[in-house]
């Protein structure tokens, strides 16, 4: 059903409390815009991510909606405050049910 | 002779400027000129959006708010070789506690076919208010962030981009 590949997370795996970590996340999806042509002419059909969203022990911390001008395998760079160990999870859904996710722990020292 | 003919039409009645149907020759030519500028309009229409579209974009996600310049910071290339992958950093001057915090940023290309690009939710456990991403620009045009504060707040950045060539579609 979905072209939707591989999600990478890059983040540091572990942090000092209160520390603000970086977290790189990059989806492999076309982003096809709906408004390109094929060969013969033809509409390709749109075929992108709608939502993006990364959840830090159930609570979310960063929510993307997205539209036909984001790149092909949307690519996003956003910061946490390391309160507490536990694990983030990502989702990425686009508009044809395709549904990825990635999930990533970090440790928090005191 | 028929050429002579069609002189003397406009002629005979060229005290009033009419020609053979009694039609005023300075409005029609204003009229022909003005459905002429208006196809144009319509074929061009569906290729870029218009400066007016990012501005009804604006309205539709922020109403009539006012929208101050400042505080946020829109690092683009000034030259993109390729626009299908524009990098993209927005930072916005935060102290992203419980009390100040940036809780949405969103950018706009004025020119893209669609001139919403994203539209992203922070919040105070983001600790700082910087985000990246890579977009795509039709064409060479300008790409405003919008960033809108806890307090209700708006606030933007504009940067200008030139465009070399685009294959997205936008």
């Amino acid at each position: 059903m979905s072209r939707m590949g591989a999600a990478r997370v890059r983040m540091p795996p572990s942090a000092k409390r209160g520390e603000v970590v970086e977290i790189r996340t990059l989806v492999q999806h076309p982003m096809e815009s709906g408004f390109r042509l094929d060969n013969t002419g033809k509409e390709i059909a749109r075929h992108i991510i709608e939502s993006f969203d990364c959840t830090y022990n159930g609570r979310e911390i960063f929510r993307a909606k997205l539209h036909p001008a984001v790149s092909t395998n949307p690519f996003f760079t956003f910061y946490a405050v390391a309160s507490e160990s536990g694990e983030f999870v990502f989702t990425w859904k686009d508009d044809q049910g395709g549904v990825a996710t990635a999930t990533q722990s970090l440790v928090v020292n005191t | 002779m028929s050429r002579k003919r069609g002189n003397s039409a406009l002629e005979l009645t060229k005290h009033g400027i009419h020609d053979i149907h009694g039609i005023h020759v300075a409005s029609r030519r204003r009229a022909l000129q003005a459905l002429a500028a208006g196809a144009c309009f319509l074929i061009a229409r569906p290729a870029t959006a218009t400066p007016d579209e990012l501005t009804a974009a604006l309205r539709e996600t922020f109403g009539e708010r006012s929208i101050t310049r400042g505080r946020v910071k829109l690092e683009i290339p000034r030259v993109a070789e390729n626009g299908s992958v524009v990098p993209v950093t927005v930072s916005v001057d935060s102290p992203m506690t419980q009390q100040d915090y940036v809780s949405g940023i969103h950018l706009f290309a004025e020119k893209n076919h669609l001139p919403r690009i994203l539209e992203m939710q922070l919040g105070p456990y983001n600790g700082k208010a910087v985000v990246s991403t890579r977009v795509r620009m039709a064409t060479s045009q300008q790409l405003t962030a919008v960033a809108v504060l806890s307090d209700g707040s708006l606030w933007s950045a504009a940067a200008d981009i030139e465009v070399v060539t685009s294959e997205c579609g936008l």
